[in-house]
Order: structure tokens, then sequence, then C-alpha cells
């Protein structure tokens, strides 16, 4: 019984995880229809800007978690980079072109890490120096508790910030009819730019909670964190911000569950296999609306 | 005009003949002295790249969907070609080399077809970016596998496989596969799977069953992959399953999309130039990835064809513009 709470919990944690990297992918294809392969190295950036800053924060007496607004920031400026170099000039030229430039910049930016930084993993000090509650057996760090809460807060945040604002509403109609938000005023660019500013913000929120549970760092962590949290955006519904965190947990909890109690080696293999029954049996996901083509 | 058909196929013949003779001519006398066997490598590496590129640009060029998995397929081709041979050497079954080679090849191509097919069947019904992710997602789920199957070394590197991958028979494996992925291309079925590409919906209400021919694609593309992925295998004697990653699929993918979506040509002279670069740039081996993805970044903005488009080099051409026998246009349709 200890073991499934507290693998309930870790499942949480690494739910979480995955739901914050989701809203990203879910956002920015919800908005442009492109798989943005190079979210998932927003977030080795932002592990990386922490791995450096943190020693710095706590050099100056500041507490450490303020290198998280300079991993935000370092975060926003490339996100907003790719998209205003790579991906803008490339936006009309259909959705293989986009795909393969987005790719392209993943590769880019792994690489380039590469060669700043070296093949060498690199050891996160701890962000969070609280202690780890233990309770009756099962050991729950708080800094989970953390984790969990400001996940909780930036998603409900947002899902606030869509549905509320100005901007949040010029969000959600771009989607729906590209030129008729140009008609009411929308400017498109804008609202894309934006999306993938709050995007890449998210993703330097997720490399704090994955540097806090997992506190290192290498070139090729955005990658294959980034493909999962992708299925787990695909698995809520793409596009939909609650649809994301259902799926993030989902991914999360199973991926924990199989490691421990079904087949160690087999967990990853279960997480893309899920891809490929969601996308065969619902492919607009769970929480999604299946749209019809228009022809 | 068959007659110029029957011309241009000779033609070709002959100038595939001439470049083995001139191959054969550099590697079998050792003209090269010591640095001999390192270009001998160098070059088998070239023409495994160039099958599973041109088989990559079959899917990508040809039908227009994305394949970032074909490592996969390479993978399966490989690993079901070293069992078959490792176990018929275990038996002691005593053949020619060619004929081991032949049937490595085979096993390492239908084993990937097989696996094309039974994927193929319920991803095709995605397309675009839903189709790559899939890909990406088989090729993960077979690294696992193979990770944690005991036939497949487990995790741990697989060695003791016999090198049989001779440059001879690698040459004429691979002048075969670009005939036959060719010939494929510019038949009734290729022109249906182009019809796909340009519009699938036209396509289907036109009478073509998109279904059919891009699941007949995806396992042919397979196919190849897999046979790239058997002379790999008996090239290099040891493979571990994390060769066969994500990098590396993007990597073939990057060959393609450069050598130009559409063009066999291009997809050689990409596969060609692209695997003989980490050889050629040995120092520069860090920055090469770097520079892949910005020429790729260039191109799709400024050519998203690629460079070769979907131009093709063509012998018989070539010799009529020599002659002058071709007075502008003319055979420009070929």
């Amino acid at each position: 019984m200890s073991l499934f709470i507290q693998s309930l919990i870790n499942g949480l944690n690494q739910g979480a995880i995955y739901a914050l990297v989701a809203l990203g992918y879910s956002m920015v294809y919800g908005i442009i229809r492109m798989i943005n392969f190079a979210h998932g190295d927003f977030i080795m950036v932002g592990a990386y800007t922490l791995f450096y800053t943190i020693p710095l924060m706590v050099s100056m007496g500041m507490p450490a978690w303020l290198s998280v607004i300079i991993a935000i920031l370092v975060c926003v400026i490339i996100g907003v980079a790719v998209e205003v170099i790579a991906y803008k000039p490339v936006r009309g030229a259909g959705s293989m072109s986009a795909l393969i430039t987005a790719l392209a910049m993943s590769l880019f930016l792994e690489n380039l890490a590469l060669v700043l930084f070296g093949a060498n993993p690199k050891a996160v000090p701890e962000i969070f120096s609280m202690p780890i509650l233990n309770i009756a057996g099962i050991i729950l760090p708080s800094k989970y508790i953390v984790t969990l809460i400001i996940g909780i807060v930036m998603m409900s945040g947002l899902a606030f910030f869509v549905k509320y604002t100005t901007l949040g509403q010029a969000m959600r109609a771009v989607p729906e009819d590209k030129q008729a938000s140009t008609l009411v005023g929308i400017n498109v660019n804008k609202i894309i730019t934006v999306t993938f500013a709050i995007g890449s913000g998210l993703a330097a929120v997720a490399s704090l909670m994955y540097c806090s549970t997992y506190p290192r760092c290498t070139t090729d962590m955005g990658s294959m964190l980034g493909l999962k949290a992708f299925i787990a955006a695909v698995l809520g519904g793409i596009g939909s911000i609650p649809g994301a965190m259902v799926g993030g947990i989902i991914v999360g909890l199973l991926e924990i569950f199989v490691k421990v109690y079904i087949a160690p080696g087999w967990y990853e293999a279960i997480t893309y296999g899920i891809l490929i029954v969601v996308l065969l049996v619902k492919p607009a996901g769970l929480l999604g609306k299946n749209v019809g083509e228009k022809v | 005009m068959p007659k110029k058909m029957k011309r241009n196929y000779l033609l070709n013949l002959i100038g595939v003949l001439v470049l083995f003779a001139i191959l054969c001519g550099i590697f079998d006398t050792g003209l090269l002295g010591k640095k001999n066997g390192y270009f001998l490598g160098v070059s088998i590496i070239c023409m495994m790249t160039i099958i599973i590129v041109c088989s990559l640009n079959l899917l990508t060029g040809f039908m227009g969907e994305f394949s970032i998995g074909h490592a996969g397929f390479m993978s399966i081709g490989a690993y079901a070609s070293a069992i078959v041979t490792m176990k018929m050497l275990e038996l002691g079954i005593a053949l020619p080399t060619a004929l081991y080679f032949i049937i490595a090849i085979l096993a390492g191509g239908i084993a990937s077809a097989i696996m094309g097919f039974l994927v193929g069947i319920p991803a095709l019904r995605l397309r675009g970016d839903y189709l790559a992710i899939v890909t990406v997602a088989f090729a993960e789920i077979v690294r696992v596998a193979f990770t944690n199957f005991q036939i497949t070394g487990g995790g741990k590197t697989l060695s003791g496989i016999p090198k049989i991958s001779d440059f001879h028979y690698v040459f004429f494996t691979m002048v075969i596969s670009v005939t036959l992925i060719y010939m494929f291309v510019r038949s009734r079925f290729g022109r249906a799977v182009i019809s796909i590409r340009e519009d699938y919906i036209a396509a289907a209400a036109s009478g073509i069953n998109v279904t059919y021919y891009k699941v007949m694609t995806f396992t042919l593309s397979a196919f190849f992959a897999g046979v790239a992925g058997a002379i790999y295998a008996h090239y290099m004697t040891a493979m571990i399953p994390t060769y066969f990653n994500f990098m590396k699929s993007s990597e073939f993918l990057t060959m393609v999309i450069l050598g130009g979506t559409g063009s066999l040509t291009g997809s050689i002279i990409g596969a060609t130039v692209l695997a003989a670069l980490p050889e050629a740039l040995r120092n520069f081996q860090i920055y090469r990835m770097l520079m892949y993805s910005v020429v790729l970044v260039l191109v799709m903005i400024f050519k998203p064809s690629g460079i070769f488009g979907t131009w093709e080099f063509s012998l018989g051409r070539l010799i009529d513009r020599l002659l002058k026998k071709d007075k502008k246009g003319g055979a420009a349709n070929e």
C-alpha cells in the first residue's frame, strides 16, 4: 500500500512536469498547426540557465529560486527568436516545411548546447532546500508539493488568462479563423509571437520542476521529454488547456506505475504505444473537439 | 519511343559498369596504399546511406509523408539479418559468401517490410504531423524492445556478426535498389503515389485507393531501409540499439531534404556527400549537426524543394547535349 501511494506521488510529480511542457506544445500547435520540436529543447535551455545562474544567485546572497526568473527570460528570448528567425519565413509554405524547420531548430539548439556546454551531464544545484517528510513509511519530499502547487498555479493562471483577457481571446480566435481574426483587427503575427513567448516561459518553469526532481541536465534531455509531453498533449486533446493537464497527469502516472509494477524496461514503449493507440482510436484526444476537414 | 528508352537503358548500364570498374580499379589494386581499407569502408557506408536515403525519399519526396523513424526500420533489418546469419553460422550451414549476403539482405528487408506493413495499415490513416510523430514513436518502441530482448543482445552490443558486406556485393545491391525505386516511381503505381502527394482528396475522387498505395509505398520503403540495415550490420559486425535513435533518423531526413524531395539524384548526392563529410572533417565533428541544421533552415526558407528539387540526372540526355543532337527542350521531359 505504501508503495502504491509512493508511486502515486511520484507519478503526480512526473505528470505535473509533462503537463506543463504539454501546455507549451498544445498552445503552439493549436495556433499554427505545427509541432514545435524545439519546445523540448527550450527546457534544456532553461535547465542550463538554472545550472549557471543558481551558484551566481547563491554567491550574491539571494534565494536560489530567483534564478528561475532569469531562466524564464532566457527561454522567452530564445523562443521568440526561434519563431521570428526560423518559423515566420516558412509559415506560408505548408506543414511539411514547418515540420522540417521545427526539427532543424531542435537539432540546432541541441547541438549548439553540445558545442557550448560539452557532452558531460551537469549536476544542477538544489533549488529548494526543504525537508523530506516521512509519513508512515511514505517518503514525501516537500519540494514535490511545491512543484505540484507551482504547476497548478501556472495552469490555472494560464486558463484564466486565455479565457478572460483580451489577448487570451485573440489567442483563441486566431486558430478558429486566421482571416476573420485579421478582419476584426487582431495582429496575427503578434499573437503567434506572444504564444511562443508564453510557451517558452512555461518551458522554463517546467525545467525548474524537472531539475528539482532530477537534478542534472544533458544536451539531449529535451528531445525525449518533449516527445512524451507531446504525447500527453495529443492524449488530452491538442489545443485544449485542461486536456494538456489531464494528458500530462495520465502519462506521468502510467509511466511510474508501469515502471514500478509491470516492466521496468518497457515503460517508454508503453508511453509511445499510448500515442499510437490514441491517434488511431480517438485522434482528437480525450478533451479535444473533432474537426472535419474542409475540401 | 521504345528505341530511345532502350538506348537509355543501355547507356545507364554502361555507366554503372564503368563506375564499378573505376571503383574496383581503385580499391582492388590497392591504388591508395595504406588508406585503401579506410576509403573502402567510407564508400560502403556511403552506399548503404544511399539505399536508406532513397527509400526515405520514396516516402517523403514522392508520397509527401514524413517518416522520422526510418532508423527504426533500419534497426529491424539489421537485427533480423544478423540473427539469421548468426543462426546459420551456428548451425554450420556452409554457403558461398554471395549467397549468405543475399540471404542476409533479404532477411533484413523482409523483416522490415513486414513491420512496415503492420505499422503502415493503422498509421497511414493519419497524415502529416501525426504520422511523423507516430513514426518517431514506432522507432522508439523498436529501440526499447531491442534493448530488452535477449536475442538482440539485451541492451548490450550484439557482436560476432559475420563480415560479409563486401564492396562488390554492396555496390550491386545499391544499384539494384535504386533502380527498383526509380522504376517504382516511374510506374503506374508511382504515378498514383505522386498524385496522392499532390492532392489526396482529388486522387481518391479519381478512383485511386489511397490507403492501398500508401501502405504499399510504406512497405516498400521499409524493405529498402531493412536492406540498408542488413548491410550495416554485416559491415560493422557489432551494433547497439541506441545507435538507431531519433538523431539518426533526422540525419537521414536531412539528407533527403537537402538533396531534394522528389529527386533520387538529389538523394544519392546528398547521401554520398553527407555520409562522407564526417570522415573528411574529423576535427569538425562537433559542428557537423549544427551546420546541417542551419543549412536545413536556410534551404527551407529559400528553396523548400531542396537543392535538386525534382530534377533527375540522365546519362542519355547528357550525351545528347554533349553531341548537340538535342536542340533546346526535346528530351527534357525524361
